[in-house]
């Protein structure tokens, strides 16, 4: 059984159930998905924007779309009539970062409980 | 007092802190009941935590506010939601103006603390959860201070490895 850990400065951040890993790998077994990645990892772009580099249909391209979504490697956001594509794990990173900041801000509010029970 | 760790899920946005204190129950439990001990420790030294309402039961209001080193108030408020004493707490907290009229009623994070005997003590278990990202990165803007930032390192890459 593999499991995917995805750690985030050394502190586990995502693990992957074997369906995910297998979801993850299906994703990125593709070389147009692939590139996709590459692409919104660069930028963020919509749908359109990303068919032009393809020489496939655009639901060609929705499809490859949709499978790195449900691989939660991509997110889309509906803006107007266009599906702008972005890559998920900088969605991740920023929040993990955050979180881990906030952890911070719990751990200094812990100490201080400590010390007024100490004081007791 | 050790602090058994955090763990976060970056994708539903929510953080869960577990520490340990040698003190029962009922003694933890004071230190958020009390707001007079609750200012001793939600703000940091150098943005200490004022509490001027506390209803401390279910539906009730706080109001606080931070106060910065220049003096800067920052306003706050809780709304709690549910009490089960001495074990259970869980807040919804949001930006008050000036005044201590609330920004926005519904751009809430939730703060939900257990506490449990354990044989050293009282464990204490802190979920935080947050809304959306937008309103996660105005309240670490907030909470950045010279320590934090110490302690906040940079973040070059995720690492995937397989176990």
């Amino acid at each position: 059984m593999i499991t995917l850990v995805v750690t985030y400065n050394q502190m586990v951040v995502d693990e992957f159930t074997s369906d995910e890993v297998d979801r993850v790998f299906h994703a990125l077994a593709d070389a147009t998905r692939r590139d996709i990645v590459g692409r919104v990892s660069q930028r963020e772009q919509s749908i359109s924007s990303l068919a032009n580099h393809y020489s496939m249909s655009f639901a060609a391209v929705q499809k490859h779309v949709a499978v790195l979504e449900r691989a939660t490697l991509v997110t889309k956001e509906r803006r107007g009539r266009q599906q702008i594509v972005h890559p998920n794990i900088e969605a991740l990173n920023k929040a993990a970062r955050l979180l881990d900041a906030y952890a911070f801000i719990w751990q200094e509010r812990a100490s201080r409980i400590a010390d007024i029970l100490a004081d007791d | 007092m050790p602090v058994l760790g955090s763990e976060i899920d970056a994708e539903n946005l929510t953080l869960t802190f577990v520490a340990e204190f040698s003190a029962p129950v009922e003694r933890v439990w004071q230190v958020w009941e009390d707001p007079r001990q609750l200012e001793r420790w939600w703000g940091p030294p150098t943005w200490p935590a004022t509490f001027e309402r506390f209803e401390f039961e279910v539906g009730g209001r706080a109001d606080y506010y931070m106060t910065g080193p220049d003096g800067t108030k920052a306003h706050g408020w809780w709304r709690i939601t549910a009490i089960d004493s001495p074990v259970r707490l869980s807040l919804e907290d949001g930006f008050a103006d000036g005044s201590g009229n609330p920004i926005d009623e519904n751009d809430t994070n939730s703060t939900v603390a257990v506490l449990e005997t354990v044989a050293t003590g009282t464990r204490m278990t802190v979920i935080a959860t947050f809304k959306d990202l937008a309103q996660l990165e105005r309240l670490s803007a907030m909470g950045m201070q010279e320590g934090m930032t110490a302690a906040m390192n940079q973040i070059d890459a995720i690492l995937v490895t397989a176990a």
